[in-house]
This record gives C-alpha cells, sequence and structure tokens, in this order.
C-alpha cells in the first residue's frame, strides 16, 4: 500500500500497481478488468471456433480428431457465454450504472470485489481441463445426461467452475439490484432511469431467478456421478429429459439474459445519434418485462423432439410465438426513434443500426423456429447454428462493441480513431454475415450441428462460413488495436463527448472521478 | 471423382475465385428446405414456406421504413430532428397487427402439428435403438433385427482415398420399408440421447434411453432416403448415419423372408465348433465394426479416453470375465452391453479375436456354444 497520502486527495487514495487491481473495491477499476477479462475470453473463445471452421473447410477429418471437435464446441460456447458476453455485460453495469444514476460507486464495493476476482479462477479450471486424461468436457455446452457423465477427469472440474461462475453472476446481480433500488440520486424515479439501467435491473433478477437452478441441475450431475443418485439415469428409476427441462428452465431466461442488456445499450445509443428522444420509452420498459416474464414459461421450444405430449408442444409452441410480440415493439420503437431524426453515423450508431438489421434477422429465424411441425426439421441442425449466432454475435457482441466505441471516449478521456472504428464495423459486418448466412442454408440442407466432418454436399456453403468465420476473427485483432490504441492517447474528449447525448454519464468529465458522484446530483 | 478433384485443387491453396468456380461447377446445393417424400415433409414444407413469406413480408416494411429514415434523415442532408416521442395509439396497433399475424400462423401450424403426432392405425412398427455410434432395427411383429453402422472406409474419412458418392451417409444394413404404408417408429436408447433423423421423412425424435418415442412416416416414392444421427452422442456423433430403402410391397416381403433365412442360418451355426481361423477372420470384421471405434483398430485405444485392449489385463486374463465385460459392458463408461446386439457367433469371435490379436497371443478359442451358456 502507498504511505504517501494526503488529505486533500483522500478520496482518490487507491494503491497503485497490481495491488490496486487485486484489492480494488471501485465500480470502474471493476468494470474496466471485467471487459478486460471478457476481452481475453473473446479472443480465447474465437480461437476455438477458428478451429471448428478449420476443420469444416472442408470434408474428411484434417486437423483434428473428433472427440477434441466436441471439445472445442462445447467450450467454445462455455467460454463465449459465461466468459465473453456475461462478463462484459457487468463490466459495463459496472462502469455504466452508478454514473447514470448519478450515485459514487455500486452498493457493495466488496462483493462486487469478489464476484469478479471469482472469475479468472473459474475459467483457470475450465481450460486447464483441456490438458487433463480424456480431454475438455465434450458433452456440449448444455451438458446432457448420459453423455456428459462419460467426460474423463475434467467432469468435476467441468461442474466446480460452473459453480463459481454461477456464484458470481449472482453476487453481480444483486450488487446490481441493490444499487439501483437504493442508490439513484434524488428525483431519479425509477420511469426516469436510462433504459440500459432498467434492462439490466430485469436482467439481474433473471441471473437470480435462474442461476440458483443450473447450480441445483449441474450438483444432481455430479451426484449422479460420484454418489449413486440417480436423478437422470432410467435405470434408478430417474429420467434424463428431466435435466434438460431443469437446465432450459435456466437457459431459456439465460438467453434473454445475454440480450437485454443490449436492448438497453442500443436504446442509449439510437436517440443520441438521432438527435431525439426515445420513441415510446414506457412501452420499452414493458415490453423488456414482458420478454423477462415470458422467458419462464417458453423452455421446453428447446426440447420439441424429446417427445412431450400434444399438448405440451402446443403450449410451448404459442407462448414461444407470443415472444415476437413485445420484441417486435421494440424494433418498431427503435425505428421511430430513428425517424425524422436528425442522424449521424459514427460507429457506435453504426454498430446499433448493424444491431437492429442483423438481431430482426436472427428474431426471424427464431420465430420460424418457434413453429413447432416445422422445428422438428430444423431442431439440432445449422439452422438453428445460425439463428444463435445472428442474435448473439450480430446480437450481443454488436452491441458490446457499439457501447465500447460509444463509452470509450468517457472512460479514457480519449476519442478513438473515427476512421478505424468504421473500418472495423464494416469489416465485421461483412464478414459476419459471410459467417453466418450460409448456416441457414446448411440447415435447411439437412446439416447436423456438432458434426466434424460432413456430406459432400455441404461442402460449398461451409467453405464460404470458414472464410466469413477467418476474416471476422482477423477483424476482431483491429478491434482489441483501436481499444488499446484509444487507452493510450488520443484526441481529448469532452464532457458531453457526442452532440446529441443526454444524460448523467455525459454531465462527469472524461474520464470521470475516482467516485463519481461524491455529491448527488438533483433530477428535475 | 471430378468434384472431389475440384476440392483438393481448393486446399492446395486456390483464393475465393476458385471457390466460385468450383461451387458453380459442382451446383448440387441446395438453399431450402426439402419437400421430402411423405405427407409430413409436405406439410413441414407448407409451414416453412408460408412462415418465411411472413417474415420476409414484415422484414421488407420494417427494413424498408428503417432504410428510407437512414438516407432522408440524416444530418448531413440538413434534417432537422422531430421531438415526438410517444403515441399510445401507435403502440397499441403494433402490438395488436403483429399478434394477428401470430394466431394466423399458429392455426395451421396447429392442424399441422395434430397430424404428425397422430401414430395411430399404423401398418408396422419398428424398433429402433441407439447406440454409440450405429443404429439397431427390431421389425416387432416379424422377428427381424439387425444393427446398422457406417460404411464409409477410414481412409476415406482420413483423406487417403477419395470421397464415395455417398460418403458419411451410407450403412452396411439399410433398413427397408414399404411405401405407402403407415410405418410407426418406436425409438430408444441403449446408452446416451440420440435423434433418429432422414430429412426426406420429414420428422426427428429423440432415442433416449429408458424410454420410448413414437413417430410414423408414410413414404409415397420408391427410393433410398438418407439422413443421420441429429443429438450430440459422443466421439462418433457425425458417423452414424440411416439409410432407408422404401421398396413396393412384393420386395419388401421377399427382403423379409431373406432377412429371416439368414438369421435361421446364423442360428445353427452357433451349435456347431467353429474352427481358430473362421473366428479370427470374422471377429476381425465385427471387431472393425463394433469396437474399433473407440478401441481403435490398433486395439491401443485412446489414452486417457479409451483402454487398450492390446496387452490389458481383461483381454489376456481369464476368459469368463473378458465374455462378462464384453457381454454385459461396464456401468458408468462408453462400454456397452454387446450381449443384446450382437449373436453367439459374433461375440464368440470378437472374443477370440481380442485375445489373439494384436500379440495378444493366448491362444484362447472361445466357442459360441459357450457364449450361449454365459447368457
Amino acid at each position: 500500500m502507498s504511505t504517501a497520502t494526503t488529505h486533500d486527495a483522500h478520496h482518490e487514495e487507491h494503491p497503485s500497481g497490481l495491488a490496486r487491481w487485486i484489492f480494488t473495491t471501485n465500480h470502474k477499476d471493476i468494470g474496466t478488468l471485467y471487459l478486460l477479462f471478457a476481452l481475453l475470453m473473446f479472443i480465447v473463445g474465437g480461437a476455438m471456433a477458428m478451429i471448428i471452421r478449420a476443420e469444416l473447410f472442408e470434408p474428411g477429418l484434417q486437423f483434428v480428431e473428433p472427440q477434441f471437435f466436441n471439445s472445442m464446441t462445447t467450450m467454445h460456447a462455455l467460454v463465449m457465454i459465461f466468459g465473453a458476453v456475461m462478463p462484459a455485460f457487468v463490466g459495463l453495469a459496472n462502469w455504466l450504472i452508478p454514473m447514470m444514476i448519478g450515485a459514487p460507486d455500486m452498493a457493495l464495493p466488496r462483493m462486487n470485489n469478489w464476484s469478479f476476482w471469482i472469475l479468472p479462477f473459474a475459467f483457470a479450471i475450465l481450460i486447464s481441463t483441456l490438458f487433463m486424461d480424456g480431454g475438455a468436457p465434450a458433452g456440449g455446452w448444455t451438458m446432457y445426461p448420459p453423455l456428459v457423465l462419460q467426460t474423463g477427469n475434467a467432469f468435476p472440474f467441468l461442474i466446480f467452475a460452473v459453480h463459481l461462475m454461477g456464484i458470481s453472476s449472482i453476487m453481480g446481480a444483486i450488487n446490481v439490484i441493490v444499487t439501483i433500488i437504493n442508490m439513484r440520486a434524488p428525483g431519479m424515479t425509477m420511469m426516469k432511469m436510462p433504459l440500459f439501467v432498467w434492462t439490466w435491473l430485469i436482467t439481474a433478477y433473471l441471473l437470480i431467478a435462474t442461476m440458483p437452478v443450473l447450480a441445483g441441475s449441474v450438483t444432481m450431475l455430479l451426484t449422479d456421478r460420484f454418489f449413486d443418485t440417480s436423478f437422470f439415469d432410467a435405470a434408478g428409476g430417474g429420467d434424463p429429459v428431466m435435466f434438460q427441462h431443469i437446465f432450459w428452465f435456466f437457459g431459456h431466461p439465460e438467453v434473454y439474459i445475454l440480450i437485454l442488456p443490449a436492448f438497453g445499450i442500443v436504446s442509449q445509443i439510437i436517440p443520441t445519434f438521432a438527435r431525439k428522444p426515445l420513441f415510446g420509452y414506457s412501452s420499452m420498459v414493458y415490453a423488456t418485462a414482458s420478454i423477462a416474464f415470458l422467458s419462464f414459461i417458453v423452455w421446453a421450444h428447446h426440447m420439441f423432439t424429446v417427445g412431450m405430449p400434444l399438448t405440451g408442444e402446443l403450449f410451448f409452441m404459442y407462448a414461444t410465438m407470443l415472444i415476437a410480440v413485445p420484441t417486435g415493439v421494440k424494433v418498431f420503437n427503435w425505428v421511430s426513434t430513428m425517424w425524422k431524426g436528425s442522424m449521424t453515423f459514427e460507429t457506435p450508431m453504426l454498430f446499433a443500426v448493424g444491431f437492429v438489421v442483423m438481431f430482426t434477422i436472427g428474431g426471424f429465424s427464431g420465430l420460424m423456429l418457434a413453429i413447432a411441425p416445422v422445428d422438428f426439421q430444423y431442431h439440432d441442425t445449422y439452422f438453428v447454428v445460425a439463428h444463435f449466432h445472428y442474435v448473439l454475435v450480430t446480437g450481443a457482441v454488436f452491441a458490446i462493441m457499439g457501447a465500447t466505441y460509444y463509452w470509450l471516449p468517457k472512460w479514457t478521456g480519449h476519442m478513438y480513431s473515427e476512421k478505424l472504428g468504421k473500418l472495423h464495423f464494416w469489416l465485421s459486418t461483412i464478414s459476419v454475415n459471410v459467417l453466418f448466412f450460409p448456416q441457414h442454408f446448411l440447415g435447411l440442407a439437412g446439416m447436423p450441428r456438432r458434426i466434424p466432418d460432413y456430406s459432400p454436399q455441404f461442402t460449398e456453403f461451409n467453405q464460404l462460413s470458414s472464410i466469413g468465420g477467418f476474416a471476422f476473427g482477423l477483424t476482431q485483432l483491429l478491434f482489441v488495436y483501436i481499444v488499446i490504441q484509444t487507452i493510450r492517447g488520443g484526441e481529448k474528449a469532452s464532457e458531453q463527448v457526442w452532440e446529441g447525448a443526454h444524460g448523467l454519464e455525459w454531465t462527469l468529465p472524461s474520464p470521470p472521478p475516482y467516485h463519481s458522484f461524491s455529491t448527488a446530483p438533483e433530477i428535475k | 471423382m471430378l468434384v472431389s478433384k475440384t476440392r483438393r485443387a481448393l486446399t492446395a491453396g486456390a483464393g475465393a475465385a476458385a471457390l466460385l468456380s468450383a461451387a458453380t461447377a459442382s451446383a448440387d446445393y441446395k438453399l431450402n428446405l426439402t419437400r421430402g417424400v411423405t405427407p409430413i415433409s409436405q406439410g413441414a414444407y407448407d409451414m416453412h414456406m408460408l412462415i418465411l413469406w411472413v417474415c420476409v413480408a414484415i422484414g421488407v416494411v420494417v427494413f424498408g421504413t428503417m432504410f428510407i429514415s437512414i438516407i432522408r434523415h440524416r444530418k448531413s442532408k440538413g434534417a432537422k430532428p422531430a421531438q415526438f416521442h410517444e403515441s399510445t395509439a401507435v403502440e397499441i396497433v403494433w402490438t395488436i397487427v403483429p399478434f394477428v399475424i401470430l394466431v394466423s400462423m399458429a392455426i395451421p401450424a396447429t392442424r399441422a402439428l395434430v397430424a404428425m403426432e397422430d401414430t395411430s392405425n399404423s401398418d408396422i412398427s419398428i424398433k429402433v435403438t441407439g447406440y454409440q455410434w450405429k443404429w439397431g432395427y427390431d421389425y416387432m411383429d416379424e422377428g427381424v433385427s439387425f444393427i446398422s453402422t457406417l460404411a464409409t472406409p477410414k481412409e476415406q474419412i482420413y483423406n487417403q482415398q477419395d470421397k464415395g458418392e455417398h460418403y458419411l451417409l451410407e450403412v452396411d444394413n439399410p433398413i427397408v420399408v414399404p411405401v405407402k404404408k403407415k410405418v410407426r417408429l418406436l425409438i430408444t436408447s441403449n446408452d446416451v440421447i440420440h435423434a433418429w433423423w432422414v430429412p426426406k421423412l420429414g420428422m426427428k425424435k429423440d432415442a433416449i434411453p429408458g424410454f420410448i418415442n413414437e413417430m410414423w412416416f408414410r413414404i409415397d416414392r420408391e427410393g433410398t432416403y438418407r439422413g443421420q444421427c441429429a443429438e450430440l452422442c459422443g466421439k462418433d456423433h457425425g458417423f452414424m448415419p440411416i439409410v432407408v430403402e422404401a421398396k413396393n410391397e412384393a420386395d419388401y416381403r421377399q427382403w423379409i423372408a431373406d432377412q429371416k433365412g439368414a438369421k435361421a442360418a446364423d442360428a445353427a451355426a452357433a451349435d456347431r465348433d467353429w474352427s481358430m481361423a473362421e473366428l479370427m477372420e470374422r471377429g476381425e470384421k465385427k471387431y472393425a465394426a463394433n469396437c474399433a471405434a473407440c478401441h481403435q483398430a490398433s486395439g491401443e485405444g485412446i489414452p486417457g479416453t479409451f483402454p487398450a485392449l492390446k496387452g490389458s489385463a481383461i483381454a489376456t486374463g481369464p476368459v469368463a470375465q473378458h465374455l462378462d465385460r464384453v457381454m454385459n459392458g461396464k456401468a458408468g463408461t462408453a462400454m456397452a452391453a454387446f450381449a443384446g446386439q450382437l449373436s453367439d457367433v459374433d461375440l464368440a469371435a470378437i472374443v477370440t479375436y481380442e485375445r489373439n490379436a494384436w500379440g495378444n497371443n493366448t491362444g484362447d478359442l472361445v466357442q459360441p456354444s459357450e457364449v450361449k451358456a454365459a447368457r
């Protein structure tokens, strides 16, 4: 600990060097840690995707064995979902929520530190399984028994890593809720909160409701394997399908955990660059809440082929189709916000517009998948792979990148290079569509997902997809370069940064002081 | 084959231009869902096209509006921002209209789903069992049963040979069904979850250990239809295809008779004594089809995942123990119980082969009659 402290700078006092980051309880430092960790995991998970696309470049086995290929698909999903997208959103929440609601910091700073520092250990454990006897988990990120019970020595490490990720997420969610409920500045009523804060509040409740369910389901796997229980073993009176029900009761809200904060981000960016207030603020809040509610009653649409009774299939089909209504409301509101605005297209806006278009494409394929009689054909094919990558990559990841460009000048005090940012956007958008659009055709033509080798009829689209994949992967190195360049220097950013920006975070200097609002601002 | 040569040239480093010409050279790739050959697949296709066009129509309206706005309402064109930000009437309209569209899609979808799930009044029932990594078929009314495994040679998979026309979608024993008959499948699994899927038949269903699922199809046209396992089931998930041959009634009856004859011959063979050479020859083949996926053709297994048989305690220890492991499997591992899958002769051949191949030279000879006694 540094001993040189003056009374004047007392509030800015913090250790320097490594100790600053290990012991920090500051929401900005922890936000930075989360974001950098997410970026690192995005590269690790991306490298795994490159291995997958290389193996699928042509029929036959060229680079990896099938077992390792399955490990790659499994680990790619776990790393991207729990290591990249979720921590990135928590990082954004840490940086932005206190600044947006006029608070000095998060409500529970020590827990904030703990919830971050669990993550590197969780992922060290998960990634170490790559070097274990029997290899890394290869039963898919959904961990369906009985297959997952065939995992080698990696099995308990997988379960323990998932538990740690869950604990971290739950603590992060508690912190978000307590902060938003208790630490709003005077006059910041619920219905005046920026949409990013609203979507995160709802996301946090989803996390608290579902993460314990995931923890329970993987614990039952653990006892089935080591303590002779038969939760999921028919031979002992259990039911393997019950795991799928429990898992997707977590899993479907989870996909909204991965997209609701993105909705919030886009709802901040579009009004700024359209120079026009968000259209239908309150309907956006209600739509978000409706989506969150519906997410709890649609889980079995992931399991239309397990052999449910007809009435069950009908219920889950209808409930799933209903989600299109509030999601549609959101898209219509974004378009109406742009309508008759005075738009400019800086990089954050490009990512936001790209999000609206490509997320909607993912939404369309989602609607198609909701129709049970055709889902029997789409299920477990590349059509599904295309669908969830449209909503997760061009949806969640594009929103995170847009958010980075939007708030990076605020965080660092430096403007990024607009020219490079735009280049990054256009390269990403073109390559990501070359990567994922052909996968719709592969799925419709009958290519199952999670296979390391395929019939030659699928070759052309796989090659196209792989070329897009390599290009998208390389393009992200440009993103890393832009971020580092902006942290190190650049044109000085003003307080407001963007001409059309409104909200409390834009009233603070760029970069903001260590403790955001020492005295609470008044909101009229 | 010209196509595969083009492809190899591609790997040799040709760029995107070569890719395009290769793509046009073999224009056999498809863009859309198959119409298939059954009423179910036609129903799925119709629903698919309906919802696709609804999505396209909504997309044109939404993206159209957005792009008009993006072109017209730019600051660089001097657009001044309007300040409207709320309209309850508009919000209600764009909640109700999509809801009505959804209801109008739900009606035909419900009708299609009800038809698909009606497995009653079937003409024949076939039990389908998923194994890691092959399919077992039992014709319940005929007493015919067999195992169906991948027929593509390893050399093609590892690029030492040109790939055949039906690479990865070919099996040793296809399932044969009569056309224009309602065939009901009773689907289950012996180990992990698999899914039985032939795109042209229009439906897939999970094979779940301990449970029996049903699906049905009625094929209109004679022909060969190919599919594969659709649920991740471990290492060789990508290598357990399904081939369905739809034949006319007479050919189907003939096929059933042939199967029954072969089964009777097999049963008779189990009662005689087999020589070492006979067992080793048959054992090598059956080992390749049933065991080599995990334990490898070399008997060396995959360290850490699948144990070696070469020099192993079980394959060189007491015969009874070895036989027990092969017939009853090992709980909690991928080692399946083969007693229900293979005939006495095949089991005897495999055990004999494992005890004498790869330098395991125990000299032990296991007769089919010993297997029969151990059942």
